[in-house]
Formats: C-alpha cells, structure tokens, sequence
C-alpha cells in the first residue's frame, strides 16, 4: 500500500465524525435526555478538533473547539439541548464540513454567526473553563462579521522594547493566533556585530496576515507597545491574487514604479534585478515573496496543500485525484467477504461430489471454478489486510507535535509494521490509538527535569508493537514514564462515586476504571486531554471490534497497553481435525507439526501428560477429555503441536483430516462464555465445525503443566 | 411488549415440547425448519448447545426443555427447528429453537389473555410472559428475551452432563 496523504486521511476521518455528529444530533432531537447521544455528539467534535488540530486544520480546529465548549456545557448538564441548540450544532457541522472539504468557499462570516447564536443559547463561558478558554471567548467576541480578509503588517519596536519587557516572539505568536500568518524578519537595521547591543531590538518584521477577525483586533496585539513603535497595517484584499512581485514591491511602497518598469524591460528576474540594482533589500524582497506566496496559495493552503497545490482550482485537482481510491463502506466489503466465504463453502462441495464423479468434463470444470474461487479469495482478502505501518506511520506526526507543544522529547519506536490486519480494523484502530499516544505522552511520560531526576534517558520512549499472536493480533503501545498513579486513581473513583471508599482493588481492576465514560486525573483541561473522554472512547471502539485491552503498568517505569483484537471477519488456511465425531479446525498458521501419538507415550502419559519432541518437553491436552467425548478413541492418538506466543502445546485428536479453507464466522452472544472456541466455520458438506481458540487452549496448557509441577 | 393489554389479538405459534403446548410470538419467529445437523459445542451450556448451519450463517441452537426441566427424548419425525430473532441484552440475536413438533399459527384475542398467575406453575414465571385460553386448554406464551437473557442463559433444570444429542 503506498503511503496515504495525512490530509486525505483526516478529509475521510472527519467525514465519518461529522456523520456521526450529525446522527447524534438528529436522535436527540428526539430523545433530548439520552446521555449517549450526548456524549457521541461531543466525542465526535473532541476528535475533529483534535485531529483536525494534528494534521493542520488550524480554522476547523479553532472553529469546532467552540462547538466543542458548548456541547461539554450539554455533557455536564449544564445547557439543555434544545432544539434551537441542535439546529445550530447542524448547522456548525455543515459549516466544519465546508471548512475540511472547500475551505476556500467557507465563510467566515457565517461560521462566526453560528458561534454567536450558539453562544447566545449556550450563555457565557462557566467560571471553571475561564481560565483555559479565555482568549478564544474573547476572540469571538470581536470576530466582524465580514469575510476574511488580508492585512500586511509591518512593524519595528523601539530600540529599547525588550528592555521594557516586550517579547517580540509572543507578538508574532498572537498574530499567528489570529489566522493563518506569513511572517518575514527584516534584518536591514541589524548593526555590524560591534556595534550590536544584545539588550537592543534590531529586527523589523513583515506578517501577511489573512484572518476573519477586525483591524482593531490585530491592533490590540500591540496595544501595549503602540506608541513607541513603527506600525503600519495595510489590506491587502482578495484581488492580489496572482499578482506579479513587481506590483506588490510597488504596491507595499517599497520601490517606486518606475525602478519597476526598467526592471522589467531588462528581463532578468525580476527580484534580483531590483536587489542588484539597490532599489530594495534582500530582505525586503523575501518579505514580498511571500506575501505573493501567502497570498496566492489562499487561506487553507498552509492547512491542505493536496487540496490547493498554488494554484486557486485547487480543489478540483484534489477531487480528480480522489478518483484514484473509492471509499467503499465497511459493511459492503463484509458482504464481499461473506459471499466469498459462501461460494469457497460451494466450491469445496462441488471439489467433493466431482472427486467422485467419473465425468472428466465435471471435473475440469470443479477444477477451474477452485482456481477461480481461490484466486477471488486471495484478492478479497488483499482488499482487505493492510499492514498495520500505515497506521503507524500516521503518529508520526502527532507525535512530533505533541513533543513540542509539551516541551517533552520523545522518540516513537514502531515494532512489526508488518503485520497485516483487516482494513476495517485498522481503520478502526485509529481513534483509539491517537487517544492512547496522546494519553502516553501527556500523562504518562515525565517532564525533562522529572525524568532526570528519576535518572531517566531525557528523551521519552513511546513503543508501538504489532504481532500476529496465533487467532489473535496484538498491538500495545507503552512509554517508559511514570506509570499509573494507582492512589490518584482510587481516590478519583470514589470521589466520582465508582467505587465505594476504601475498596481494595487488584491492579487489573484499578486501571480498567480510566475507561469509565468522563473519568480524568487530569488536573486542568487543556487542548490534549483532561475532559475525560478518550478512555471510554478507546474502550468502545476496541470493544466493537470484539477485543480487549490489558493494562500493565509499574510505577516509575511506565505503562503498556495491550489491544488483543481477534481474527475478525477473514479466511484462513485451517487445519482440519477429527475428536470423537465432531471435527475442529485450526488455524494452520499457529501449527508447527503434527505427530503420533505412540501407545507407549499415550499409557505413559496418563500419569504425566508431556511429549519428547527432539528433546524438549511439551506438554499436551488431550481434546476428548477436555470436550467429554463419550466414543471410544481411535486406535492411533495424534498430536497437533500448535504454538503460541512462543509456548508450545500438543493438542491430542482421533485423526487428522487436513487443509480447510476456513470461513471464520463469528459465534452469537450465546456462546461468548465457550473460552476454546476462537468461532465457526462451515465444511464442505455443510457441517458446522468449531475453529479453536489457540491462545486459550495453550492457555489451558500452561495451567495445566504448572499444576503439575506445583504437585511434583 | 403489553400489546396484549392494550386490546389488540396476539398471533402467536403454538408449539409443542415435550407434550406440553407453548406459544412463542410471532413476531419473533423467522422461519421453521426441519431438523439438520446439529454440531455440539463442548463445554457450552448445554440449554444452547448446539451450532447450527442455516443457508451459510451459523446459529445457535436452543433446547427449551433443558430450561423447563424436561426429560431429552431423541428426535422424530416432527422435530422442527424455529428459527427466531430476539433480543438479548439490547443486540437482535438470530437463535434456532428446537421443537418437539409445531402446530400451528394463531390469534388470540386480547381477552383470552391472563397475567402469570403467581402461584400454581410449573414452570419459572419469569420466563412466561402470559398465559393464553383457548377452548378449555391453557397455553404458557414464553418471553424469549427473559429466556435468553446473560444473567438467565444459565440451566435451571438440567444437570451439566445432560446434553442435547442430535
């Protein structure tokens, strides 16, 4: 698979969110008191923000953040979501949607109409989110009511501005806040090194500004240091677009006209003629360019440069590049997957009845209809399994942002990349894993100094591991850092009254409360986590795709998550095996031999169950016995030896029938208490057979073989 | 759930397990088949031990008489399986029911329709949802959800080494 375009990613990601956002909104029209709905509503805004945040979506991060405020004040109970508010949540989505998908013909007029009427139902910011959001409230406040608009800014602070306690770098990082900001340092006025005073502004700056919000907000940026600086701020205006260098030099008054024309007439480029020739600085021109480039590559092009490559048909470029991949939804490929599985069933039932037929022209026929069906198996399944690196290779990113918002170093180790997965389930992993990195890197590891102080490596480790483990893939992800705080997390609990005071609780049953819906130890809210949604997130996502979630943690050390996800929805080669009169299958990848069972071993071994295979012991289960088969056994006893994260185990049947292309279907709720059975699948003659469940089943073994060591 | 209180006729199938007449609703009911293979499922409750192959898809099969206590007799000629759709902890549930034989598809009207009387069954009341009179015989209609219920998916009757032979 080649490697996917993060933008692209977050467009279809954010599709699917905002689908469900918007389902969520249309329910609770209906069923205004359900809770779920509520918290599916802002879950789906949590994650748009944060992942649109990730991949650079800097206005649909800004602008949802706000929906995502309001609906935290719904989540608490704060605000009844009334039908006014949910017409307003409809309407932020389509505004989101236009922001992701054409951000060049969205608004911003009308985003910021949404958010005042959404502020006007919702009212004012609660005192206890004050102090984080703040500066985005008042940002709205004063957003105008007109589009979006370009302003060159040029400035120079007083010589003596540092020293009265200005910091320049939080000027242009205010300007930044405000919209998407092109900033050029202008170094002309920076005197040779024996004359420089370090105490002493030298710089000038140039910030190409396009942002929604008024002149006056821009202008506050430098409220404090307005009247001892040189400031001038221009719009620039949409019909620059494409304008040539010359006419912005001219434009921005940093050459006249004339020096222009001479210029052009001399056909260099331009630029370099007009530096050559003393007109303007270096610098100066740097500065031009880009706001040429600013300009001409629009206000989403720093966000999404697939979808505006510089040039304004951007978009119709990216659509014609979307022809290249179809989404298809999950459930068709399970469709494919299923009529798959049925006609292998039929194929298989066909290979039988023309085995024994004597018409040759049958027999070709069921010969190539096997080839057929194998060949539309093998490409299903290719559709189908990815390997798991392009998941991986999506944290990359996030992890490289995260590390420097937080001011931590983190090194991200991937293990296995290899591994194939099912499509759906990689795709489904995602959420789950982004909240699990963000969780390991904001709560898990330490700060620099905390971690020298524990003697640490100052770099944190982050290890995402992936690995076929028999029926089941595991994929776990750990940090080296603090581990869990088990005390913060009981006293948590029983504040939010999940456990009564002074429960005693095992290790395993502690950390499974960090998935209860609104837990958080976080101490403040901030833009990565702390509200408490995330772990219930995970825990559902894993949970929908039938896995489960193992916490190990040590404290000082660090903490592993493992996902065991099964087998779901595949067709795998299977070893088929006879036990009394019910045939089993096994996944044929977790067998490593197959052997005999000699009389000698099998009356031996009724004391003590292990075979010699090449001088090692492997202990064995004898399947009659564990499934109580009435029959009397077969003569000769085989032993499958099947292997499972690196213990092995003999598995003792009647016979060995041989290869079955196994159908995996999943088995109903009714049977989900059946340990030893990893599901079913269904056999040429159109006998149900149960698939076993390898890791239980060595499971078993292990038990097995330790209860015998603990009696010898 | 109370369709039956608010007046309106309850169509139910009638079905027969050991001598004994039960009703199932009707709307619950999908399809009703003879007996096929039945592959057992070691180590399952026995009360849904067996897996069964309907047109490619894998069902559970139920056995309601180890439910009520009743004795396995091996299958006949009228042995039928009712294959059903219910709800078990909030997810729909395709399930086969075996049958010992089934009669018949009928209404009942809403005043043939009595609440569980407490005292003098047989069988738990819990899993009854009302009892139906027809002429002058008494027909237990199940709630199969109460049935199929986790917390009740376990045997009341049967011992464990009871299985349904197919």
């Amino acid at each position: 698979m080649s490697t996917l375009d993060p933008a692209a990613v977050f467009r279809q990601e954010a599709q699917e969110l905002l689908e469900q956002l918007e389902q969520a909104l249309l329910d609770l029209e209906h069923a205004p008191d359900d809770d779920d709905l509520i918290n599916s509503a802002f879950r789906a805004l949590h994650t748009v923000k944060g992942s649109g945040a990730m991949f650079g979506f800097d206005a649909v991060a800004a602008f949802t953040h706000h929906v995502e405020t309001a609906f935290d004040l719904v989540r608490k109970g704060k605000v009844a979501p009334s039908r006014a508010l949910i017409a307003v949540g409809l309407a932020a989505k389509d505004h989101m949607r236009l922001l992701i998908e054409t951000p060049e013909l969205a608004e911003t007029a009308d985003g910021d109409a949404i958010l005042r009427s959404l502020k006007q139902i919702v009212g004012g910011p609660p005192a206890s989110t004050a102090v984080a959001e703040a500066a985005p409230e008042d940002a709205l406040e004063s957003a105008s009511p007109e589009g979006t608009s370009t302003w060159r800014i040029r400035f120079r602070l007083a010589r003596d501005a540092m020293a009265m306690g200005t910091n320049p770098l939080l000027l242009l990082d205010e300007l930044r806040g405000l919209g998407v900001a092109t900033v050029v340092a202008r170094t002309e006025g920076v005197p040779a090194l024996e004359e420089m005073a370090a105490t002493e502004c030298h710089l000038a700056w140039d910030v190409v500004l396009t942002t929604s919000q008024p002149r006056t907000a821009i202008e506050e940026v430098f409220m404090f240091v307005i009247d001892d600086m040189e400031l001038s701020i221009d719009a620039i205006g949409r019909t620059s677009e494409g304008r040539r260098i010359g006419e912005i030099l001219v434009d921005r008054g940093d050459v006249a006209q004339q020096a222009v024309d001479a210029a052009v007439a001399a056909q260099m480029p331009l630029g370099t003629l007009l530096v050559k020739s003393g007109e303007v600085s270096p610098d100066t021109l740097a500065a031009a360019l880009a706001e040429q480039q600013h300009v001409r590559t629009g206000l989403g092009a720093g966000a999404s440069p697939s979808a505006l490559p510089g040039n304004p048909q951007g978009g119709a470029k990216g659509a014609a590049k979307a022809v290249d991949s179809i989404r298809v939804p999950a459930e068709r490929l399970d469709e494919l997957m299923d009529r798959v599985g049925e006609l292998v069933i039929v194929q298989s039932r066909l290979s039988q009845v023309a085995a024994s037929s004597n018409d040759v022209e049958v027999k070709a026929i069921a010969e190539e209809i096997e080839r057929l069906a194998h060949e539309l198996r093998d490409t299903t399944m290719g559709v189908r399994t990815v390997p798991i690196g392009s998941l991986f290779g999506r944290f990359r990113r996030l992890v490289h942002d995260l590390a420097n918002e937080l001011g931590k170093r983190i090194e991200l180790v991937t293990v296995g990349e290899e591994t194939e997965l099912d499509k759906t389930v990689i795709e489904r992993l995602n959420d789950p894993l982004i909240h699990l990195i963000r969780n390991a890197i904001d709560h898990g590891l330490e700060a620099p100094e905390g971690r020298a102080a524990a003697g640490k490596p100052a770099a944190g480790r982050i290890t995402l591991t992936a690995c076929h483990a028999g029926a089941e893939v595991m994929v776990s992800i750990s940090d080296d850092g603090r581990g869990l705080d088990r005390a913060r997390i009981q006293s948590r609990a029983e504040d939010q009254g999940l456990v009564p005071p002074g429960a005693k609780l095992s290790d395993a049953e502690l950390f499974q409360l960090i998935f209860q819906p609104g837990f958080s130890t976080a101490k403040e809210v901030t833009s990565l986590s702390g509200r408490g949604v995330g772990m219930d997130v995970v825990k559902r996502a894993i949970e929908g795709l039938r896995g489960k979630i193992d916490i190990a943690s040590t404290p000082g050390e660090g903490t592993r998550l493992t996902l065991r996800l099964p087998l779901t929805l595949a067709i795998i080669d299977g070893l088929l095996v006879r036990v009394g009169t019910g045939r089993y299958a096994l996944p044929l990848s977790a067998v490593e031999e197959c052997v005999e069972l000699s009389a000698e071993e099998d009356a031996r071994s009724r004391g003590r169950s292990f075979l010699n295979i090449r001088g090692d012991l492997v202990p064995f289960l004898r399947l009659r016995e564990l499934f109580q088969v009435s029959e009397p056994p077969d003569r000769y006893q085989k032993a499958v030896i099947v292997s499972f994260g690196g213990r092995r185990v003999g598995l003792v049947v009647d016979q060995v029938i041989g290869n079955h292309q196994t159908v995996i279907k999943s088995l109903s709720k009714l049977h989900a208490d059946v340990e030893t059975f990893a599901g079913a699948t269904i056999l040429g003659d159109g006998a149900v057979a149960l698939i076993l469940d390898i890791a239980n089943l060595v499971k078993l073994g292990m038990a097995y073989e330790n209860r015998f060591k603990a009696a010898s | 759930m109370t369709a039956w209180k608010s007046g309106a006729p309850l169509e139910v199938l009638t079905l027969g397990l050991q001598g004994e007449v039960f009703a199932l609703e009707a709307a619950h009911v999908r399809e009703i088949l003879d007996l096929i293979p039945v592959t057992g499922v070691p180590n399952s409750q026995p009360f849904v031990g067996g897996l069964i192959n309907v047109r490619g898809k894998v069902l559970p099969l139920a056995d309601l008489r180890l439910k009520f206590g009743m004795e396995l007799r091996p299958p006949t000629i009228d042995t039928r399986i009712v294959v059903t759709e219910v709800m078990i902890d909030g997810d729909p549930v395709i399930v086969g029911i075996r049958a010992d034989k089934v009669y018949e598809i009928t209404q009942v009207a809403a005043s043939d329709l009595e609440e569980t009387p407490r005292i003098g069954m047989r069988w738990r009341p819990e899993y009854i949802r009302c009892i139906a009179k027809r002429g002058a015989e008494f027909i237990v209609v199940l709630d199969l959800e109460r049935i199929f219920s986790r917390g009740d998916a376990r045997d009341d009757a049967a011992a464990p080494s009871q299985r349904s032979a197919a």
